[in-house]
């Protein structure tokens, strides 16, 4: 489907990329506001690794670079510090608008596909879905093996005397492997997701009616 | 002189009675210095004190004051004497307070204090009191030269305050070019969209006021006189009408520079390359409708604003700076399009945006929202594509990527060139700079090949225009003294002064309204402009003694000597800034005014005792400008920094009024060194009198024939440049000075 949707959005704005940004990614219609000072990328602790900074991406968009702005892996740096929302002269949400370029690439299908925080971010997702609280001996586990299983093992067995450590002094339960608490009404909780859900791809539908 | 009463009045306040003997200053004063009446007070400067000078002026007789306190330039208030002739001698910080209070000192600082008494005295004997000329009248009627916004304004500011103007508009029209724009940038808040100029009104206000005349397609003849007694020649169609002024105005705004000079552009290859001013055309003939691309009379779709269009640029025919007004100016046109149709692609190329103004910034997010893009990236080139539209390459300067983009219209920020008329200097180099190097002369004859017309005409000796400061604008100094030209009386404001917008011009013109009501006012008392604003005093000169050398008309910085028939010079008081160039450059000494001339300084210098060589005590002469050296040690010390108590300082009015005589007097009267202090000279000068202290410096490099002739080594003669934050450095070029003295060896000229 997302193929279809990317597909659909390349049709419909063609060379806008812009206008793109403002309808489709949450708090887009800040980026025309940006005056170019650097000031979020010189404020960004990780911006150095970024591959292109916050001011660079705005640029990029009003340069039309659709490709290069989707499938970049800068937006997914973001740790949400919130500095750059802090010192931005033009009070660009800036920290949100990152995310929402993260998530639209992401629902396009144009995000990279080895990107550690998008695979963490959809881990803690399926982990929280389960029991509506987030299981965090499975989480840990999880991310153990995120990347196969031999280093699986590899870095559970080098955490070891932490988690035992965490045992000793109650920190952690070993019988959370087994079920792990929950919210008091799952059912409810299940239903208010499905019903997001309903509303999430209504709104997907409708704007791929329009395109 | 036989009539001449001196008192002499010595303060013991501020510590001075318990640091000097003031008695035997005193008596320095009645023995040596000739005063009738020599009196001590505890505190000088209060109420009793003063009153006790004033009665021995009212009652004695007295007509020449000797005040042996503080600085000059403290008190003044108190010390303000109109009638007499007044010499103040500065024992406090100039003696006191950069002495350190120890025994060993004393004995020195006490000489230093007799010395300052001494030449006190002397001073005030050559010393007449200043009074008004009455050269001229009071004219109460400005002449504006421009009816653009700025001259409109000047004119309309002094007419409310009940002065009389005349505008001389070249054009068959007021307005300027500030007529000829659709729009203005907004000038009230929200300042988010652009407002209607309303030049229109302006030109109604001028033209509805009884006391402002207009002259249409008009040009000035000829401009003669001085402040208080302009006259000038208005050619129109009709015939030349003469009229007199009490002062001048010249808002002869800015020519749009020649976007044909770049061809990298396309300017002039294709129609759909258009400057600013073109594009305010095209939006004045759509009038809110769709702007159409000149070529095809299509619709325009996309539009592209190349900024700094040859400007801020060192290349060959562009303009080296910031015309200021033109990022408003695009980001006010691209409005146009948004406006009519927000599906209109606009993009604005800036490499720096600069908006200035209150709503400046406010303007340009507005702009932001309205879905303008501004692309911070240098234009490369612009060519036609082929089957209409325009091709746009750039270098994005935030990418560092070079990238085309497409454009069916392109508009171009081209700036402003002053209208400043004649570049007299290119005309006529002083003797100073004609002797300089060939490179420069060289440089003079290739500018005087283009032929400019002149706006003002003026009959001065020095040149039909007021000079230029800096690229062609005619000013004097942007920050320190804005609206004076180097021709007192006459002042420039608007685009011709610097590059600024329509809500500038109208802060500027009255700004320059009032300089020209002041000089009115002043020029009717006979007193001096800024910056010895209030000064009676104004040079003579003994015309048997004068070889009509020209020398003083040459190298007077405001151009105030005329010269006669006989080639003798004609000083016209009211052009006069008081500065003393004059006077210093007189090689025949002739040149004086009645409260400083070559007597009361020279007097001064021979005022002063100079001790045998046996006694080791040497004696260094400064001449500090009383703009910014003199206040520098007067600070220095106020911060109780000390220097050498074999220090003589005198201040000067310019170190362009200090005349070689003096320099050399001292030498052959056997003092060891002489240490000039004047203003920073130059480009970005800060004399107050422009080319004075440059001139000091020159006269000094040559006086080293002198010194050899004397048989005395060069260092004994040093000239500095110091500014008046310079408190530490002034005091401690003193004292360099009485270490090159220990190393060299006292003079040999003692007796």
């Amino acid at each position: 489907m997302s193929q279809d949707l990317n597909t659909a959005m390349v049709e419909k704005y063609r060379n806008d990329f812009l206008k793109e940004v403002e309808e489709k990614v949450e708090e887009g219609e800040w980026v025309r506001m940006c005056m170019q000072c650097g000031v979020c990328s010189g404020s960004c602790p990780l911006g150095p690794y970024w591959e292109h900074p916050p001011q660079e991406i705005f640029m990029m968009i009003r340069a039309g670079k659709r490709e290069e702005v989707l499938s970049s892996s800068s937006m997914w740096m973001c740790t949400s510090c919130y500095n750059c929302i802090v010192r931005c002269p033009r009070e660009l949400p800036i920290t949100h608008i990152m995310h929402g370029l993260a998530h639209y690439a992401k629902r396009l299908g144009l995000a990279p596909k080895e990107q550690p925080t998008m695979k963490f971010a959809q881990l803690f997702w399926d982990n929280l879905v389960k029991q509506g609280r987030v299981n965090e001996l499975k989480l840990g586990l999880s991310l153990y093996f995120m990347n196969g299983f031999s280093e699986g093992v590899k870095t559970a067995l080098k955490m070891a005397p932490v988690g035992l450590g965490m045992l000793k002094t109650k920190r952690m339960n070993p019988m959370e492997m087994v079920g792990g608490h929950k919210v008091k009404d799952l059912k409810g909780f299940h239903a208010m997701l499905k019903k997001a859900e309903e509303i999430e791809a209504a709104k997907i539908e409708k704007q791929e009616a329009e395109a | 002189m036989a009539d001449m009463k001196i008192g002499a009045y010595i303060c013991k306040g501020c510590g001075l009675g318990e640091r000097l003997d003031t008695d035997s200053l005193e008596n320095i004063a009645s023995r040596e210095g000739k005063a009738d009446i020599a009196r001590q007070h505890d505190f000088l400067c209060s109420g009793d004190g003063v009153a006790m000078i004033r009665k021995d002026i009212d009652e004695e007789g007295v007509d020449h004051v000797v005040i042996a306190a503080c600085s000059r330039r403290a008190k003044t208030d108190a010390f303000r004497f109109e009638d007499v002739a007044c010499s103040r001698v500065n024992l406090r910080e100039g003696v006191v307070w950069i002495r350190p209070d120890t025994e060993e000192a004393r004995e020195t600082t006490q000489e230093m204090a007799e010395d300052y008494v001494r030449m006190g005295c002397a001073e005030v004997r050559h010393m007449k009191v200043p009074h008004p000329s009455n050269e001229q009248p009071r004219n109460r009627h400005v002449l504006v030269v421009g009816g653009g916004v700025s001259g409109m304004t000047a004119a309309l500011e002094a007419a409310k305050a009940g002065y009389a103007a005349t505008i001389v508009e070249k054009e068959d029209r007021l307005g300027g070019h500030a007529a000829q724009l659709w729009r203005r940038i907004p000038t009230r808040a929200p300042y988010s969209d652009p407002e209607v100029p309303e030049i229109d009104a302006l030109i109604a206000a001028v033209e509805a006021h009884p006391d402002i005349t207009v002259y249409l397609n008009a040009k000035l003849k000829k401009t003669s006189g001085a402040p208080g007694r302009f006259y000038a020649d208005i050619e129109t169609a009709d015939g030349v009408v003469t009229e007199s002024f009490g002062s001048i105005v010249q808002a002869s705004g800015f020519k749009p520079y020649d976007a044909s000079q770049l061809p990298e552009f396309a300017y002039g290859k294709t129609p759909d390359v258009v400057t600013q001013l073109e594009l305010e055309r095209m939006a004045r003939e759509a009038d809110g409708g769709p702007i159409q691309r000149p070529s095809d009379g299509k619709a325009v779709g996309k539009v592209v604003f190349i900024q700094c269009a040859g400007q801020r640029s060192d290349q060959e025919g562009h303009l080296p700076y910031c015309s200021g007004y033109c990022c408003n100016a695009s980001i006010k046109q691209a409005m146009y399009f948004k406006n009519q149709n927000p599906d209109i692609d606009t993009v604005i190329y800036y490499t720096d945006l600069r908006t200035p103004g209150a709503g400046g910034e406010d303007f340009y997010r507005s702009a932001q929202d309205k879905e303008v893009i501004f692309s911070k990236a240098v234009v490369k080139e612009v060519t036609p594509a082929e089957g209409g539209g325009l091709q746009v390459r750039l270098h994005d300067l935030i990418l560092d990527e070079e990238a085309v983009t497409d454009a069916d219209l392109v508009v171009l920020a081209t700036g402003m060139v002053p209208n400043s008329g004649v570049n007299i200097e290119a005309l006529t180099k002083p003797n100073v700079e004609e002797e300089g190097e060939g490179e420069a002369e060289a440089e003079t004859e290739a500018t005087i090949e283009v032929p400019v017309e002149s706006i003002l005409n003026l009959d001065y000796r020095q040149g039909p225009d007021v000079p230029q400061l800096v690229h062609g604008f005619a000013d004097s100094h942007f920050i320190c003294f804005p609206y004076e030209t180097r021709r007192t009386g006459i002042y420039t404001t608007g685009p011709v002064r610097r590059p600024m917008d329509i809500a500038q011009a109208v802060d500027d013109a009255t700004g320059a309204a009032m300089k020209a009501i002041q000089e009115i006012e002043n020029a009717a008392r006979g007193r001096a402009a800024h910056p010895r604003s209030g000064d009676l005093s104004f040079p003579e000169f003994r015309k048997e003694g004068c070889t009509q050398c020209k020398r003083c008309t040459v190298e007077c910085p405001f151009g105030a000597i005329n010269e006669d028939e006989q080639r003798y010079p004609v000083f016209n008081e009211s052009r006069c800034r008081r500065c003393g160039t004059c006077m210093g450059a007189c090689p025949v000494r002739v040149i004086s005014f009645e409260n400083y001339s070559v007597d009361t300084v020279g007097q001064q210098i021979k005022a002063v005792e100079v001790p045998e060589e046996s006694e080791e005590k040497p004696r260094i002469l400064v001449l500090a400008c009383e703009n910014d050296a003199y206040p520098a040690l007067d600070m220095a010390a106020h911060n109780g920094i000390a220097y050498s108590a074999f220090a003589r300082v005198i201040p000067v009015r310019c170190l362009g009024s200090v005349n070689t005589i003096w320099v050399t007097d001292a030498l052959n009267s056997g003092y060891d060194g002489v240490v000039l202090m004047g203003c920073r000279k130059g480009e970005d000068y800060q004399c107050h009198f422009v080319k004075g202290s440059e001139m000091a410096h020159y006269r000094m490099s040559k006086i080293f024939d002198t010194l050899q002739q004397l048989g005395l080594e060069t260092e004994r003669v040093i000239t500095h440049e110091v500014a008046i934050t310079d408190i530490q450095r002034a005091p401690g070029l003193i004292n360099e000075m009485a270490e090159t003295i220990e190393k060299i060896g006292l003079s040999p000229l003692k007796f």
